[in-house]
């Protein structure tokens, strides 16, 4: 019996993150904040809603990377987060096929 | 007729001396264990519970529609009173039926393990359970809610006064006990398998919880997430789903069978994890193409995301949209014809015995065989105007749900109720009590597809004279039906203390369940078993008894 039968612990040993990462991390999010706040007093046509999205979406990414760890950990659990992200990405686009096309064809 | 039980000589039997039933005595004990099996145990009960109040609001819904005008109770308590009876069966009954009773007690045993990963989360996810229900219930006393259970917008956020709310709130809590089960699968399945036991030796059960469990995990926020803008909604008016303030009530319908359309298989694939241990026990054969099945629950678990618009064709969706729809729902019924095939080739030329929970495991497969069928009508985009919103959609879901679900339901808890229990339900009633089902369900049900057929709108407390022949057909099959339920809740209390010692092995199955005692030890193994040998081993289990019988005796 050679098989393979326990998941190998990859991520068992804990990864310590320095507080100099945590510290740079922190202020890119206070930055980012602060650029949010800036660019809102710009008006920017329909890319108002895209580039605070485009923010919001980087600042998350940020949290759930470091300050959650995602970097350090195995590609079990980045897989996991991916399943998430992906049932999310098919709620938004298969329900922008309707609303795309919803007008095709009666005007 | 030759049947498989072999139980131990009765004049001698004992009940093991310790097991987890006696390890502790007490309310407490129980209000605050950690043990998967007593868990599924509280489940049980509270399931029960909500099952009869469920049972008796369709009794009421079956009773109004035996005369065409609405003389029982006037239209808007009709109204709340079908809407109760969905809520209540759906979120809590079938949503939690098989995963989290069959499901908790057996998970962790049949992949060798103490218990669930996370044990706390697990006695926390029953308490959420508890608390959803308690919302639910008030809503119901407070003076109900009338939006059946889809709470469709506008109507659920614009037009009524009733406990919308409070019914959400109960909802939402049901939901997170349904992903803290689902979270505590799928990570013992990751990590909990005890040594030798790879993937593709796990027992199909296990596999159809853990497709379950991903839909668990991944559906039930969105759930949450819409039935909050709902009552964000009705307080706040904050505009989503009001076109008015540029909302859209159709986005409401998207975000809610979103969930929905995959928990409809949440609410079918642990029954089909059910039926394969049962077909294979008693037809004594290894499931037929394990890795097509096993590969199956993946596949509905994730295509079932994929086809949820056929919940909204006639509401103005775009046409596009739903022709593609209308495609991947045609192609989702695959994998689950897939499992119909691959148990009726087990049963070729298997040994075949007619145990109680094999007929209701036959009732499965020909009734959600039709139910599954008949969705196929509906995703036809042509038929489908003809007929949505009719009883043939109430025939449709009954059939997968009722005949499906429910049937799976009991003849899982016939099937491990030895292992729960320690002792057999009497075996003559439960396969009457059986057969009564089968019968009450196809007179209940068979008659609404004609009426559905014929043009009877679903939700009205009444219709045309033309149809009440039909109508009177399924009150009286839900007749039958009520005393088919009825009997099991008489007997397997009765069988607790009457019931014969059933022995570790009654049905002599091979899944690592049977090899230990029953009910079995808090700790589930002395020993962490070693898996050496495929699931459904019937050699291997023949090897190992005839080893017993030279050593022993
Ligand atoms: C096997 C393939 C299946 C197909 C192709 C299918 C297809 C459909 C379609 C197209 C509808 C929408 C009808 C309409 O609104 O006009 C529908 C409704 C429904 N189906 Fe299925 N279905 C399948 C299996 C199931 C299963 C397994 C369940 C539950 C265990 C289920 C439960 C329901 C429910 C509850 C509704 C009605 C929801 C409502 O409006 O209240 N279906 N089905
Ligand atoms: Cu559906």
């Amino acid at each position: 019996m050679t098989e393979k039968t326990q998941e190998t612990h990859q991520d068992a040993e804990v990864h310590v993150v320095k507080p100099p990462i945590y510290l740079a991390i922190f202020l890119t999010l206070l930055a980012l904040t602060a650029l949010t706040t800036g660019i809102s007093f710009i008006d920017l046509g329909v890319f108002n809603a895209v580039i605070a999205l485009a923010i919001a979406c980087f600042k998350a990414s940020l949290v759930v990377l470091f300050f959650m760890h995602l970097h350090y950990s195995s590609r079990l659990l980045k897989l996991t987060v991916a399943a998430g992200i992906f049932t999310f990405l098919l709620l938004i686009s298969l329900t922008m096929t309707d609303y795309i096309s919803r007008a095709w064809g009666m005007f | 007729m030759s049947t498989i039980v072999s139980l131990p000589d009765q004049a001698t039997a004992k009940l093991p001396a310790k097991s987890y039933l006696n390890q502790e005595y007490g309310l407490m004990s129980w209000l605050l264990t950690g043990d998967h099996k007593r868990i599924a145990i509280l489940y049980m009960i509270s399931i029960s519970f909500f099952f009869v109040i469920g049972g008796v609001l369709a009794g009421l819904i079956r009773l109004e529609l035996l005369t065409p005008p609405s003389d029982l109770m006037a239209t808007d308590t009709y109204n709340k009173v079908f809407s109760m009876h969905g809520i209540i069966m759906v979120f809590l009954f079938l949503v939690p039926s098989v995963p989290a009773t069959i499901g908790n007690f057996l998970i962790p045993l049949m992949v060798g393990a103490r218990d669930l990963a996370f044990p706390k989360i697990n006695l926390l996810s029953w308490y959420l359970y508890v608390g959803g229900g308690i919302f639910v219930l008030s809503a119901m006393v407070l003076g109900g809610v009338d939006t059946g259970w889809t709470f469709t917008t506008p109507l659920s956020t614009h037009y009524l006064n009733t406990h919308v709310v409070t019914a959400a709130m109960g909802i939402f809590l049901a939901g997170f006990s349904s992903i803290f089960t689902g979270l505590n699968f799928i990570v013992t399945v990751h990590r909990m398998r005890c040594p030798g036991m790879t993937w593709f030796r796990l027992p199909l059960f296990v596999w159809g919880h853990y497709a379950t469990s991903i839909i668990m995990i991944l559906g039930t926020p969105v759930l949450a997430i819409t039935l909050v803008l709902v009552a964000l909604e009705r307080t706040m008016s904050i505009g989503v789903f009001d076109p008015t303030k540029g909302g859209d009530p159709l986005l409401f319908q998207h975000l809610f069978w979103f969930y929905s359309h995959p928990a409809v298989y949440i609410m079918i694939l642990p029954g089909m994890a059910v039926i394969s241990e049962v077909i294979s026990t008693f037809s004594r054969k290894r499931v037929f193409g394990y890795t097509a099945v096993a590969f199956s629950s993946v596949a509905i678990a994730v295509f079932g995301f994929l086809v949820w618009e056929h919940h909204m064709f006639i509401m103005g969706v775009s046409q596009y949209s739903a022709l593609v729809f209308s495609l991947m729902t045609m192609l989702v019924a695959v994998p689950s014809a897939i499992k119909i095939f691959n148990w009726s080739m087990t049963l070729y030329k298997g040994s075949i015995t007619f145990e109680t929970p094999m007929l209701y495991a036959f009732g499965f497969i020909g009734l959600f065989t039709i139910g599954g069928l008949t969705g196929i009508f509906l995703a036809t985009l042509g038929m489908d105007i003809h007929l949505t919103e009719t009883y043939f959609i109430v025939a449709h879901f009954h059939f997968v749900m009722v005949g499906g679900m429910l049937m799976a339901y009991l003849a899982g808890v016939h099937f491990w109720w030895p292992k729960m229990t320690g002792r057999m339900y009497p075996e003559a009633i439960s396969k009457t009590a059986a057969v009564i089902t089968f019968i009450g369900f196809i007179v209940t049900f068979f008659p609404q597809f004609l009426l559905g057929y014929l043009g009877m709108p679903r939700r009205y407390a009444a219709y045309p004279a033309d149809f009440q022949v039909l109508n009177v057909f399924s009150t009286a099959g839900a007749s039958i039906l009520g005393i088919g339920y009825m009997l099991p809740m008489l007997y397997l209390p009765w069988s607790l203390i009457y019931g014969q010692i059933a022995g570790n092995n009654p049905w002599q199955a091979t899944g690592l369940e049977w090899q230990i005692q029953s009910p079995p030890l808090t700790e589930n193994f002395v020993e962490i078993p070693i898996m050496d040998h495929e699931a459904y081993d019937y050699e291997w289990l023949a090897n190992k008894t005839q080893h017993e019988v030279q050593t022993v005796g």
